[in-house]
């Protein structure tokens, strides 16, 4: 089984003057794990979309409920875990827009599984919000 | 996020700079649209983007579109690396004209 180490917690507003802070947090870390500059920038975007999801969508573009970022280590993987306090949504709603169906909106959840490894989402415990967990593998750490 | 504006005879350049996040990304997107509506073309300058989400895409893909509706130019010219990384990513990078530079399009014409 595997084990996570935490590498940090923030708890944050949702409020999208915050979204600057939250990604220089995630460019720091995965910098300081080294990954290169292309996997930096996605993850940061990856980020950066599953918050504004949880703004817009969870809390209705309001600033009245808290996001809590963590980042764990596990084994070789980077997880980047986003829990939210707002009403539980409908998973099978969460779905990535078709490209060839040009509107504005809707290209979030597409950036997030285009750049990360694995993508899950459950509610948090006791019914009280929704979890959304980020994986990218650690490739360069392998056979260290 | 600052932005610069520069009507030109024919066109007008909307230069973003800095960062076109959820919290900024209205601001673009009102340039943007006052300036469509206003019937010029519209040129928007992404050459001093250091970050752009999938808000401040939709506003260029809503500039995009009521530019066709209404047999407008809309073009991006001078894409930074970041900006160039989503518009891939989204796969709109085969959907906007795009130039280098502003004399590239006035030339186009």
């Amino acid at each position: 089984m595997d084990i996570d180490t935490k590498v940090l917690e923030l708890r944050f507003p949702s409020c999208s003057d915050r979204l600057k802070v939250v990604r220089a947090v995630v460019c720091a870390t995965a910098n300081m794990y080294g990954f290169d500059s292309n996997d930096v920038d996605s993850m940061v975007l990856a980020v950066n979309e599953a918050c504004m999801n949880i703004i817009q969508h969870a809390y209705g573009g309001e600033c009245i409920g808290d996001i809590v970022l963590e980042i764990l280590d596990r084994s070789d993987r980077l997880v980047f875990r986003l829990t939210d306090f707002a009403r539980p949504v409908d998973r099978s709603t969460i779905k990535p827009r078709d490209l060839n169906d040009i509107r504005p909106g809707g290209l979030g959840v597409h950036l997030i599984n285009q750049v990360m490894d694995e993508v899950h989402y459950s509610e948090a415990p006791g019914r009280h919000g929704n979890v959304i967990e980020m994986i990218k593998n650690i490739k360069h750490r392998e056979g260290a | 996020m600052e932005f610069e504006v520069t009507v030109e005879e024919g066109y007008t350049v909307i230069a973003l700079k800095g960062e076109v996040d959820l919290h900024y990304s209205p601001v673009a997107r009102k340039q943007i649209l006052k300036y469509l509506k206003d019937k010029h073309n519209v040129l928007v300058d992404l050459s001093s983007v250091e970050y752009i989400d999938s808000s401040g895409v939709a506003s260029l893909v809503e500039g995009y579109q009521l530019a066709k509706e209404n047999g407008l130019d809309f073009a991006l010219v001078g894409i930074s690396d970041a900006a160039k990384h989503v518009l891939q990513l989204a796969r709109l990078d085969q959907i906007f004209r795009i130039y280098s530079t502003v004399d590239d399009y006035v030339n186009s014409k």
